[in-house]
């Protein structure tokens, strides 16, 4: 199963990149055309992130710069050290579910801080890459039809966040 | 809760810094912070365009749809409770596939519609139906193949293999998707049962408490 997820890695990207034109065309659809005119949508989506993440990573620079970050991970670090789990991903896990833009800048900052192909690096992508903002999507969802009562639904996103940090620690452990 | 995390770090920061004599970088903290925010996104730019522009091919060229149409019989055993042919569906499996290659933008609106009709099978609108539920959990754990932002990121970064990640990422989602799946379950299998549903008190007057046949408010009416 290594192999297979590894070889995915390496070959999923290609072949996005090769079949889907390639089956467009098939079909008569405009490719370049099309691709002109969806890409537009990137500009827009990647500038309308720009408030976000300056606002999350100016206070994680600071929390950081501060020596406080230090001592927090300092505090839990014995707790999960047994497990295998780096503490200086923690506060993404805890992040994760409560904010995308600040999960996202802490995320970064990790990536930044301890280089991009270390495990803690590693971890912080896949954590932030495999789940979504539960209590956004919980929000958005149940607030545009008026559900007051979300009854279980943010104990299941929850403990699918959780299930899924644990999960992304140990994939990466897995395959690194 | 966003608001408090938020001031908290730059609160606490400021304290921090204070206590500890590092007032001076973590001013210059919140300038790179700053610039660091800015910088990623620009990073973004050219992934995103290209992928968003791939993506747009697969949805004109029917192959999302394709993708969904595969989906379809899990989609079925995972709502029960929504008739064969309703539009619901058709909306849920766009959600799901959009989701699946990464289009957050074009799932958001597919999911809010696929809520609506399924708000037309609730007959207490105040309250979640399981399917509504589901459809939830579906959209928390958000099984995505390829995580282009997180790709860009570590590639700005100076990544020696930006996209080694989508073998983990997918293998991490594959499990909180499939621990999402049977949380649900478990708490539509208690409720069968006949354990008290929980009603909340209506807060609005807006809506009447109206027909929930008594037990089971979380079934559609027999007729549709």
């Amino acid at each position: 199963m290594v192999a297979a997820l590894n070889a995915l890695s390496a070959w999923a990207i290609p072949m996005f990149i090769v079949l889907i034109p390639l089956v467009a065309a098939f079909r008569k659809v405009p490719v370049y055309e099309t691709f002109v005119d969806g890409a537009k949508d990137g500009f827009q989506t990647a500038i309308a992130i720009i408030p976000h993440l300056v606002g999350m990573m100016t206070a994680i620079s600071m929390f950081r710069a501060s020596g406080a970050m230090d001592m927090l991970i300092g505090w839990v670090a014995p707790l999960f050290s047994g497990l295998g789990i780096p503490a200086e991903v923690l506060p993404l896990g805890l992040l994760r579910p409560i904010t995308g833009a600040g999960s996202l800048a802490f995320a970064t900052d990790l990536i930044k801080t301890y280089g991009p192909d270390s495990l803690i690096g590693r971890i912080a992508s896949v954590v932030q890459g495999s789940t979504d903002t539960t209590l956004y999507v919980v929000t958005v969802y149940f607030g545009a039809v008026g559900i007051r009562n979300a009854r279980y639904a943010l104990k299941v996103g929850l403990f699918s966040d959780a299930v899924g940090f644990f999960a992304a620690v140990f994939a990466c452990w897995l395959l690194f | 809760m966003v608001n408090w995390i938020w001031l908290g770090m730059i609160g606490l920061s400021v304290l921090f810094g204070a206590a500890n004599g590092r007032i001076q970088q973590v001013t210059e903290a919140a300038f790179s912070g700053a610039q660091t925010g800015v910088t990623v996104c620009f990073g973004l730019i050219s992934i995103l365009v290209f992928w968003m522009g791939l993506m747009k091919i697969a949805e004109v060229s029917g192959i999302v749809r394709r993708l969904s149409l595969l989906m379809a019989p899990v989609v079925r055993w995972l709502f029960p409770d929504v008739p064969k042919d309703h539009p619901a569906l058709g909306y849920i499996l766009s959600n799901l596939s959009a989701n699946l290659i990464g289009l957050g933008n074009a799932a958001t609106p597919m999911g809010i519609r696929a809520m609506q009709e399924l708000q037309k099978l609730n007959a207490n609108p105040a309250v979640a139906t399981p399917a509504m539920c589901t459809l939830l959990a579906l959209n928390t754990a958000s099984i995505t193949i390829v995580p282009t932002t997180l790709i860009a990121i570590r590639m700005n970064f100076g990544s020696a293999h930006p996209a080694d990640i989508i073998g983990p990422t997918l293998l991490a989602t594959a499990i909180s998707t499939g621990a999402a799946i049977a949380a649900d379950r478990w708490y539509r299998r208690r409720q069968r049962r006949g354990a008290p549903p929980m009603l909340p008190p209506i807060h609005s007057p807006v809506h009447p408490p109206v027909a929930a046949p008594s037990g089971q408010p979380d079934r559609p009416p027999a007729s549709l």
